[in-house]
């Protein structure tokens, strides 16, 4: 490997990048989704090349290839600088990219089962076991569940001398069940929706969740659902369940501190942030109790590494400190820029740098972005709330292109009364703008409910990169909330 | 790539195999802040098999395209169909129907190089320089070959070229949008663009709040395209209505919208991005989806054709394995007679929408959305624009929302995806009662 690295770094600075890093990733998926008793898609997809980032004359070029050979290495260092000498031609100032960052270093994702060593018969008999559950329940017209093991492989090589060798191991399990009536459709999934839940960890991350003994409740709740109110629509109190909140910190506080949005590099696709620089430091974002910090390093964090894509060491970042905004994830260049605009800002990268594959630039991405635990047991937490709503399990999101006004679904929904849970409502949503939102929340669950849950689909960046994001989360409660926005 | 093709099908025993064979040259230029941030170039090219035994599936994709590579993908996709269980609603890889062949590849797009795109870019944003604004936005050019083979004796290939440009300018307290895209990159006009996002940006400085209601709306194109591509990708295949998830369920020849509204899928329209065939290699078929109102049809491939008496695969798979179903990605919603300027003259009060932002379903069956409007929302007032307005929420129907088309743009717009060949041509649209839901602060 270390032929073709050197290969490349030699070859760019030849043509004259003054800066060359090369990623050689290799990435190995095995998908199986059982629907309905059958085995709906089974599939084995393997993935692998090379992609060169040079600086040349003060600007950044990118150049990619699947085949790695001498004359394609070659091939794609000159058209990478050739790339960068375009770039240059509409460039406003030479990028800064700091310090040097020198590491010679291996990291693998800590894992007691290799997920890949499973026989693939354990497997589908575990879906099916779930699948059977599920449709034990009338009423339940699909019922569809999934396991997904990802193993990346990467290689990092940089003109300043860094060579990083990773090995990143996945593994996720989702169950989803539909009932149907006539106009209504009605969903339950568990562990969470969307894409399931995913952790850095073996296959001993899978069996914990008991699958099968969690299909028939979430089958019963569905059908429930059917004929459940709707929910109103008031201001009130509402508890978010943790895998809830952990989108809602993945939509309102992980995205507005990606530092590349705030400098408007994403303007035009995913947007910017209301998080300008003048904030850093004293802005209050949530309430005294609200404490966000970015986290590469939690165990079975779905963004958990040893090395972001640009060979910074991964480390753990206050975000969020007694409801104050403190920092941003960065990347080399924009830390070097925000240092130059506020002195008391670190000069250094937090690592937040991550490329969707060998094809793709890094950019910057959330790694595990989460708000630390409180004090309270979930039931104290309800018995402590006169009249609200218990909002869980996302089904829909969406957030403006400065990641200020929100508006969330969740599949289920309890009323809250007198400090104890009522009705089951159906169609719950629950809008708001962000920081009105973090600073009216009064209370959060302790350790014993927090988890991190792993979010493997967000998007970002152009050509479309798709991240895999950790959120840990306990439920918490917040104040004069709009819920039931939906006619 | 036939030759691909062919040493992966003769590597897979399997009672029948299918492969696809992607290549992909794409060169996209990013700029930001009035300068070119990322500039990325991709070479890459994919094969998938689908192996069949005994109605039992599996499916392997890889980028090693060395004789050991290829059959050392043939055989994983046929060691997983061996751990298979068979799909009872499985029939058959489709037979051979004839392709058409479409002729859509510019030379000098497939070989544009970094200079041209810069080049492009560089106009955009000496337009908004001028009007001491700042640019953002792509330059994208790419070449892609798609073949498509299975051993009942499909062989399908398409090539095509893309560019695509896309603007958004910004001020202080504006912003203004405006993209293109074609076959040929020399048919686009940069500067046209760029002047028309800086025009936009310009005219929605100093917006203000109005209250969130139901307002009569002035949707442009690309906020048409949006609520199209969710009204496909919600409920015109035919699985989410085999499984109960669409809202055609039970409503087929029935009134589901407003008599204005007629939409249709047609893969071999030049207006979109031309695809002649599906991912299984069936030719694809112009579908009459809503009739003036009226629910005609859902698309098939050949498994859900295979589960109803009397269809046939209609040219809509997506890449095995594919559990959402097939998916109509070239549609079009007939244009009308009126132009912008005539919907804006006809409105007492109303709202002018450039497009949205972060559309996603709130209520799937019921096709209800909700996003924001970004990028220049205006209010009218006595047939005119009469003042920039903070951007907006939307919780709305789609259907419910087309129903109460006044009017219809006589143009269509060809609005790019961002993957593959897929595209949606819709045209402007007033509607009333069009229901908003929140604000925000810019």
């Amino acid at each position: 490997m270390r032929e073709y690295t050197d290969r490349a770094i030699d070859r760019a600075r030849m043509k004259g990048a003054t800066y060359v890093d090369i990623r050689v990733v290799r990435r190995e998926a095995e998908e199986i989704t059982v629907k309905n008793g059958v085995v709906q898609a089974l599939s084995s997809d393997e993935d692998g090349g090379f992609g060169i980032r040079v600086l040349a004359d003060g600007a950044w070029g990118f150049a990619s290839g699947n085949r790695l050979s001498r004359t394609e290495i070659d091939r794609v260092a000159e058209l990478a600088v050739s790339i960068a000498k375009a770039s240059a031609t509409a460039k406003v100032h030479d990028v800064e990219l700091g310090p040097p960052e020198v590491h010679v270093d291996t990291y693998r994702t800590p894992v007691e089962i290799d997920p890949f060593s499973v026989p693939l018969e354990e497997k589908i008999s575990l879906l099916l076991e779930a699948d059977k559950e599920a449709r034990a329940v009338a009423g339940i017209a699909v019922a569809t569940g999934s396991l997904g093991f990802l193993r990346t492989t990467k290689t990092f090589a940089s003109s300043e001398g860094s060579c990083i060798e990773q090995e990143i191991i996945e593994s996720g399990l989702g169950m989803t069940v539909y009932a149907v009536a006539r106009g209504e459709m009605q969903q339950r999934s568990y562990p969470n929706s969307f894409g399931r839940n995913q952790g850095t960890a073996g296959y001993e991350f899978i069996l914990p969740w008991d699958l099968a003994g969690n299909a028939r409740r979430i089958s019963e709740e569905a059908v429930a659902l059917l004929s459940a109110p709707q929910c109103p629509s008031r201001m009130t109190t509402v508890i978010l369940d943790g895998p809830q909140l952990g989108l809602q910190i993945h939509e309102s506080c992980g995205h507005p501190i990606e530092l590349d949005r705030v400098f408007g590099t994403e303007a035009a696709f995913a947007g910017t942030s209301f998080l300008t620089p003048e904030k850093l430091g004293s802005f209050q974002y949530g309430s005294e109790i609200v404490q966000i910090v970015s986290d590469a390093l939690t165990p079975t964090g779905l963004g958990t590494y040893g090395y972001d894509d640009e060979g910074v060491p991964a480390q753990r970042t206050d975000i969020v400190k007694d409801g104050i905004f403190v920092h941003y994830l960065t990347s080399r260049e924009t830390a070097a820029r925000l240092r130059a605009l506020r002195a008391n800002a670190p000069a250094r990268s937090n690592g937040a740098m991550r490329a969707d594959g060998w094809n793709r630039l890094p950019i910057i991405r959330m790694n595990n972005v989460s708000l630390m635990p409180g004090e309270w047991t979930l039931e104290d937490l309800i018995a402590d709330t006169e009249d609200g709503v218990y909002l869980l399990t996302n089904k829909s999101w969406s957030i403006d292109d400065r990641r200020l006004n929100f508006q969330f679904g969740t599949e289920l929904a309890y009323e809250i009364v007198r400090g104890r849970l009522g009705r089951m409502l159906k169609n719950a949503t629950y809008t708001g703008m962000t920081p009105a939102f973090w600073r009216n929340c009064d209370a959060i669950c302790n350790d014993d409910h927090w988890r991190v849950w792993g979010t493997p689909n967000c998007g970002k960046g152009q050509p479309m990169q798709v991240a895999h994001t950790g959120h840990g989360a306990a439920p918490a409660r917040f104040r004069n909330v709009q819920v039931g926005v939906m006619k | 790539m036939k030759g691909i093709a062919d040493r992966v099908l003769t590597a897979a025993k399997a009672d029948q195999a299918e492969v696809i064979v992607t290549a992909i040259d794409g060169h996209l230029t990013r700029f930001a802040a009035n300068a070119i941030h990322q500039n990325v170039s991709e070479r890459n090219v994919t094969v998938r098999v689908r192996a069949v035994t005994d109605r039992r599936i599996g499916v392997a994709s890889g980028n090693d395209l060395s004789d050991g590579g290829l059959r050392r993908l043939a055989g994983r996709a046929v060691r997983i169909a061996g751990l298979q269980r068979a799909n009872p609603d499985f029939r058959s890889l489709p037979e051979p129907r004839p392709v058409p062949t479409v002729d859509a590849i510019v030379e000098q797009t497939a070989n544009a190089t970094p200079g041209d795109r810069a080049a492009a870019a560089a106009e955009v944003i000496e337009c908004a320089i001028g009007e001491g604004l700042e640019a953002a936005g792509a330059v994208s050019t790419e070449l892609e070959e798609i073949y498509v083979g299975n051993t009942l004796g499909v062989s399908a290939y398409h090539g095509r070229t893309a560019a695509a440009i896309v603007a958004v300018v910004m001020g202080a307290d504006s912003s203004g949008y405006a993209s293109d895209a074609d076959l040929d990159l020399a048919r686009l006009d940069p500067e046209g663009i760029g002047r028309a996002a800086t025009e936009k940006a310009i005219r929605s400085r100093r917006p203000v709040s109005i209250e969130p209601g139901e307002y009569t709306v002035i949707l442009e194109e690309d906020a048409v395209a949006d609520m199209l591509f969710y009204l496909g990708y919600l409920g015109l295949g035919a699985l989410s209505v085999q499984e109960g998830r669409s809202f055609l369920c039970g409503r087929l020849g029935e009134a589901v919208t407003g008599e204005r509204i007629t939409i249709w899928d047609d893969g071999l329209d030049p207006r979109g991005f031309v695809l002649p065939f599906d991912f299984e290699g069936v030719p694809k078929e112009k579908v009459v989806l809503i009739e003036r109102g009226i629910a005609r049809a859902a698309v098939h491939d050949t498994f859900t054709a295979g589960r109803e008496e009397g269809a046939r695969s209609t040219g809509h798979a997506l890449p095995a394995p594919n559990p959402l179903g097939p998916i109509p990605v070239h549609l079009f919603l007939a244009p009308g007679d009126a132009t912008k300027e005539e919907m804006v003259a006809s409105t007492d009060r109303g709202i002018w929408v450039t497009r949205f932002h972060y559309t996603n379903p709130v209520h799937p069956v019921q096709a209800i959305l909700t996003g924001m409007t970004r990028d220049g929302t205006f209010l009218i007032e006595d047939g005119a624009i009469a003042q920039p307005l903070r951007n907006l929420r939307f919780t709305q129907g789609i259907l419910e929302a087309f129903a109460g088309a006044e009017s219809i743009g006589r143009s269509l717009k060809t609005v790019k995806q961002d993957w593959g060949n897929f595209a949606v041509c819709a045209p402007a649209m007033k509607i009333r009662g069009f229901r908003f839901t929140g604000t925000t602060e810019f």
